[in-house]
């Protein structure tokens, strides 16, 4: 398996971080080339250091509630700037006056009064033996032929910090080409004049919507990645969440900053599913893809569906760049995910598409948001899901074109294929239109398995279940064909397990 | 009378929805022949092919035997593993199944118990495949039908036919839709079948043109559900002198909306 990695015992002893919070908020690179490579190749192993050991954080708190006490005990914990105090701060008095949402899914079920029982490390507790893993899990550990000790630690079973929770492999000629790739805390503590001019400011605001309010107040976790100008990364950069550390996968933050003339791509996720006795993740994703630059982003969850998983991602593309989203949600219980691009300078472009897999118990509400603010800028949206089992897949999409960007272009596509009779699928379009000179195109299809294509197949001397896994396998393979391999690999077989039932 | 191989067909009765189509009809087809199938529109013609493969939007009652096994209880599927193959005259299209994988599942599916195939041994068989019947070898990287001209989704049909190796071939109007060189080349195709692996064929066709190519050994006309008139390939060519009406009298165009099917 790929997925995961060979468990490491845990140093007892934790690395003194270097104190740099210096408050020189310039968004370029301040040093030199020799400096840089030096400050690099020590942050990273500071960096290893921590991976292997990451920075803990406690508090004791009684209340139930978030408060601003609960969220000055984890800045204090995690030692950090002014200034991420003052944002945390900021935006739990935000989250206190935001409403939940309700045009969306049914959230009635999460009790945010109880929100410390989400944060707090103490709060959330690992299954302490196989009896306390779903049955529903172990099956699919089975299935996927996962070796027991990953299954220990993808079912929360594996009791000590006997793992990496981040993999960032990084040639030795990325560090020499100033590529930061470390923890989204380390990046605060280490590289504050680069994250503060990025972080919760322009691109994800804390006062987007409730959750990213509540990310910015709890956020722990994540991974910062600064690409410098005219850098070209071939090989992309993999994490794989591993859900041992309490402090990590709940409000990661990710930050990508993609200079001018840069190109990455960045992968996380699992197909495998976490068990995790907490019900709330709430990430949130920045990309910054400046001039001329190529981020693809590639992101596959399959959370248990005990949890809510709430995210906003979003890039700001500028001129000339190019974003591409690739998504699968496999896990969770409800989704709410919109990965927004906005296409801020002219000739920006987005590709997003995205796989949901929505079963029993599942509600998949997710989508694609598409802004574009300059001329000749071009986007385009592939959303496929699978309803099966009760579960309910939703595309909830946005296309936003102002004013003055003409010669732009948006094509939407988006399939739901609906494997029963107790599934639904549908779609929540919206399209704000303010410029005549463009180019806007919607195709939405819900649909269920087509007789014909079956009765074909069939009769060429495969099984109905096998042609049943072809058709199904060929409706995702857009996406699944922009996914690295192994991931598309387990994705298939997924769909394989899921559809034997039918 | 079923010792030797054949596909036996006995008093075979077709409907759908209720609607009787095929209304008793007895052929015997014996591997290395052709046999064409002819009549008006609306006669019953494709419904005979898409029952006899098991499609399941149709009844059926009476028998046919292949190689003496009566294969009407088994479903689709099971069939074709038996050894039949329909050649759908509009097969769908399957977006986002590559073909080249599509075909060695289904080359595996028909050849199993035997172990599947290695992928660099099948690519060399498909691509030798490939080539007697003009084909690029670029179709092997499209998906299954997607996009696919007319003509392109017949000498589709006839490769997985050569790589499936079937007894018996039905094949659905492969002439519609083809230019004369494209049925030229298929028609080469399933005659060289015929000849080496002693391929027993059953040709739908509402024209006789296609019989100039593939040259039948015996023509049925069918009409209204029954077999009218059974014969050699002189049949064939009496319908292209006289069309249906001087063979069959005034009514045989009439029959418009009897739910001819694809």
């Amino acid at each position: 398996m790929a997925k995961s990695l060979s468990p490491k015992p845990a140093p007892k002893t934790k690395t003194k971080k270097s104190g740099a919070d210096s408050d020189s908020s310039s968004p370029q690179l301040p040093w030199g080339h020799e400096a840089q490579v030096q400050s690099i190749v020590a942050n990273l192993e500071n960096y290893h250091e921590t991976i292997r050991n990451p920075p803990k954080f406690s508090f004791k708190v009684d209340e139930k509630g978030l408060s601003e006490h609960v969220v000055r005990e984890i800045s204090s914990s995690k030692g950090e700037p002014d200034w991420m105090l003052a944002k945390r701060l900021m935006s739990y008095r935000i989250f206190q006056t935001k409403p939940i949402p309700t045009w969306g899914p049914d959230l009635s079920g999460l009790n945010l009064d109880d929100i410390t029982e989400y944060v707090k490390p103490e709060g959330r507790k690992n299954a302490k033996s196989w009896n306390e893993v779903p049955d529903y899990i172990k099956q699919t550990y089975e299935r996927l032929g996962i070796p027991q000790a990953e299954r220990d630690i993808l079912g929360g079973v594996a009791a000590q910090y006997d793992s990496e929770v981040l993999y960032h492999s990084i040639q030795k000629n990325l560090e020499e080409q100033g590529v930061i790739f470390m923890g989204m805390d380390q990046g605060v503590a280490e590289y504050p004049e680069l994250v503060k001019p990025y972080f919760m400011t322009k691109c994800v605001p804390a006062g987007d919507n409730k959750f990213s309010a509540l990310h910015g107040a709890v956020w722990s976790g994540g991974s910062f990645l600064y690409v410098p100008k005219g850098v070209k990364i071939e090989r992309p950069l993999q994490i794989y969440f591993i859900m041992n550390y309490p402090e990590y996968g709940q409000f990661e933050h990710t930050l990508i900053i993609a200079e001018e003339n840069s190109s990455v791509q960045y992968i996380e996720g699992c197909t495998a599913p976490h068990y995790d006795t907490a019900s709330l993740h709430s990430a949130v994703v920045e990309i910054f893809a400046k001039k001329n630059s190529r981020v693809r982003y590639t992101s596959v969850q399959n959370w248990s569906k005990n949890v809510y998983n709430l995210n906003t991602k979003r890039a700001i593309v500028d001129a000339g760049a190019i974003m591409e989203w690739v998504g699968g949600t496999l896990g969770s219980g409800t989704t709410m995910l919109y990965p927004c691009s906005v296409l801020a300078g002219e000739g920006a472009r987005a590709d997003h598409l995205t796989i949901a897999l929505a079963g029993e118990g599942q509600v998949k509400d997710t989508g694609a948001k598409v802004i574009h603010l300059a001329p000749n800028t071009h986007s385009s949206v592939i959303s496929k899901s699978i309803s099966h089992g009760g579960g309910i897949a939703r595309y909830r999409g946005l296309v936003k074109m102002k004013k003055g960007c003409h010669g732009s272009s948006v094509h939407v596509r988006c399939d739901g294929l609906i494997l029963d009779g107790l599934s639904g699928s549908d779609t929540v379009p919206r399209m704000e239109i303010e410029e005549n000179d463009v180019k806007v195109g919607h195709e939405a299809t819900v649909g269920r398995i087509s007789a014909e294509q079956r009765t074909y197949l069939r009769s060429r001397g495969i099984s109905e279940e096998e042609a049943t896994r072809l058709i199904i396998a060929g409706f995702i393979e857009p996406v699944v064909k922009q996914l690295p391999l192994e991931y598309a690999v387990e994705i298939n077989r997924l769909i394989e397990m899921e559809i034997e039932g039918l | 009378m079923t010792s030797a191989p054949s596909l036996l067909i006995q008093d075979l009765r077709v409907s759908i929805s209720g609607k009787q189509i095929v209304k008793g009809l007895d052929l015997q087809i014996k591997p290395g022949e052709i046999h064409a199938l002819m009549g008006p529109n609306g006669s019953g013609k494709s419904t005979l092919c898409y029952a006899m493969a098991g499609d399941p939007n149709f009844k059926t009652q009476g028998k046919v035997l292949l190689d003496g096994r009566d294969i009407l209880p088994l479903d689709i599927d099971e069939r074709s593993r038996a050894g039949l193959f329909l050649a759908y005259q509009n097969p769908p299209a399957v977006p986002g199944v590559n073909v080249a994988n599509y075909l060695r599942t289904i080359y595996n599916a028909a050849h199993a118990p035997a172990p599947s195939i290695t992928i660099p041994d099948f690519e060399k068989l498909v691509k030798a495949e490939m080539a007697r019947l003009r084909m690029d070898e670029s179709f092997l990287e499209r998906y299954l039908n997607d996009g696919f001209s007319g003509g392109e989704r017949k000498r589709f049909e006839v490769l997985q036919m050569a790589l499936l190796q079937p007894k018996y071939v039905l094949l659905d109007e492969l002439d519609s839709g083809l230019d004369v060189d494209a049925l030229k080349i298929l028609a080469d195709g399933v005659s060289r079948l015929r000849t080496e692996r002693k391929l027993g064929v059953l040709v739908i066709t509402h024209y006789a043109r296609i019989l100039q190519h593939l040259k039948p050994d015996y023509v049925h006309v069918l009409h209204r559900g029954k077999l009218v008139k059974s014969g050699g390939p002189e049949v064939a060519a009496r319908i292209e002198r006289e069309g249906y009406a001087g063979l069959l009298g005034s009514d045989a165009e009439s029959e418009a909306g009897a739910g001819e099917k694809r």
